[in-house]
């Protein structure tokens, strides 16, 4: 096995091959040069099987399949798109997110798109069809909103996650939309948003609260404690007990003067009360860098409760950069490596979960997306 | 019809380099289904699934600007298509 980090840019996809022991990467590349690549993931069940969302500046969104760990792509036979003559006019704008299926379903993968879509594939990302009680729900466009509730680019469906205990339960998150799950497959859907905050929103009535309408930027689910999420919202960080359980802000127990706006959280994959985020600057204008021009990692170990900054071997002064929901992940290994990329084409690691970071790779282009693998 | 198409540097992945490509039909939309059958793929990329001609496309019908895929050609027309000024 080979750890190997996919690092997908606004302008190409690199490869990084850590080799067996991932002490040192080797940094392969650029593919697609040129090309925006939102996300690329290895198959878990295989190991070999890649598949990349990408568009071009001036093309439509596709999906690239490698079976070779990335030496190779083939385009989808037929992509993620909408039905031809769908009512609302949707045309597929990019690719965001990739989720490999369960891992008793090999081949099955799921895609989430811009704007809020859902697909699924039964072939391993050759051919991809609509989850048609997501996409077709005469309730879909109430949950995601118009123009005015998106992200800049366009809305996105992300965070798709399969719950190992069952194949047929899914969630995904929309920015914007909030989040819901379905226990069938994506047939049929319920918001699952009590207790996150809307503060974008005029407040709810006394006592009741909006069912969806929120903006999660980012959502995990504990691998071997699955009723444990974790969730890093525009308004807030939280964590969740349990299907039926509500949100806890436990992102008030932050710095106040670093507050808990961000983008990716990471949950270490043997103790689900231990989270990381990556916090930027939510105030006033919103610019989403590092409070104060510091980045810092934030890591708790407490399921929330207490907050400890771990920043050392990052830039102490005047950096700017930002770190989007995708690009921040773990390896999975014992110790754990976290891996951040940020908007000035730097790639970040920390294998002492945040007490010394090194920086792998700079002047890459704006870093989109990080994943880790073990390719075979 | 037989008509010729010229592609951006951006297609000609599909074409195996090639900058121009001979093709059949009696509409840009005829047209755009021939060349998809013969470099598959290349149709979605530049129209979507609701048949508009995408954001960055420009389709040209010898110099006439168009978006209307079902606009009668006639013989020896030529078809370009034209990556947008975008990107950055």
């Amino acid at each position: 096995m080979s750890l190997q980090l996919y690092i997908s840019t606004r302008k190409g996809l690199w490869i990084a091959d850590g080799g067996p022991s991932g002490d040192t990467f080797e940094l392969r590349g650029p593919t697609f040069l040129g090309q925006q690549c939102h996300h690329c993931v290895l198959d878990p069940r295989d190991g070999r099987t890649l598949l990349l969302a990408s568009r071009q500046w001036h093309l439509g969104p596709t999906v690239f399949r490698s079976d070779d760990g990335g030496r190779t792509f083939v385009e989808a036979e037929h992509p993620p798109r909408f039905a031809k003559g769908d009512a609302r006019g949707r045309a597929v704008d990019h690719v965001f997110w990739l989720t490999p299926g369960h891992a008793d379903e090999p081949g099955v993968w799921y895609c989430g798109t811009s704007p809020q879509g859902l697909f699924r594939s039964e072939d391993g990302g050759r051919s991809w069809e609509p989850v048609s009680g997501y996409v077709d729900h005469p309730d879909q466009q109430k949950w995601a909103g118009g123009d005015k509730d998106q992200t800049p680019d366009g809305g996105k469906l992300h965070s798709v996650l399969v719950d190992p205990r069952d194949p047929a339960r899914l969630f995904v998150s929309m920015s914007g939309g909030g989040t819901f799950t379905s226990g069938d497959r994506g047939a049929t859907w319920s918001p699952m948003n009590q207790g996150v905050d809307m503060d974008f929103a005029p407040p709810p009535p006394e006592g009741e609260e909006y069912p969806y309408g929120h903006d999660p930027h980012h959502m995990v689910q504990h691998p071997t404690s699955p009723d444990r999420f974790w969730q890093q919202n525009h308004c807030g960080i939280y964590r969740r007990d349990g299907v039926d359980g509500r949100w806890i802000r436990v992102g008030r127990n932050m710095p106040a003067d670093v507050g808990d706006v961000g983008f990716p959280v990471v949950v270490h994959p043997k103790d689900p009360d231990t989270a990381f985020v990556f916090p930027m600057d939510g105030t006033k204008d919103w610019p989403r860098t590092p409070p104060h021009g510091r980045p810092a990692m934030y890591l708790t170990r407490d399921g929330g409760e207490t907050w400890q900054r771990r920043d050392a071997g990052l830039p102490t002064e005047q950096a700017w950069w930002t770190v989007k929901r995708q690009a921040m992940c773990g390896d999975g290994r014992d110790p754990l490596g976290i891996y951040l990329g940020n908007t000035n084409g730097e790639v970040w690691r920390t294998r002492d979960e945040g007490a010394s970071f090194e920086c792998l790779f700079r002047h890459l282009p704006h870093v989109y997306a990080i994943t880790a693998g073990e390719a075979s | 019809m037989n008509v010729r198409v010229v592609l951006p540097s951006q297609l000609q992945g599909y074409t195996d380099g090639l900058r121009e490509v001979p093709a059949e039909g009696a509409t840009p939309g005829e047209v755009l289904a021939d060349l998809d059958r013969r470099f598959p793929g290349l149709r979605f990329r530049v129209i979507d699934e609701q048949d508009r001609v995408r954001r960055h496309i420009l389709l040209f019908v010898d110099r006439e600007r168009t978006e209307d895929l079902d606009r009668p050609l006639v013989e020896g027309t030529v078809i370009t298509l034209v990556g947008a000024l975008s990107g950055g």
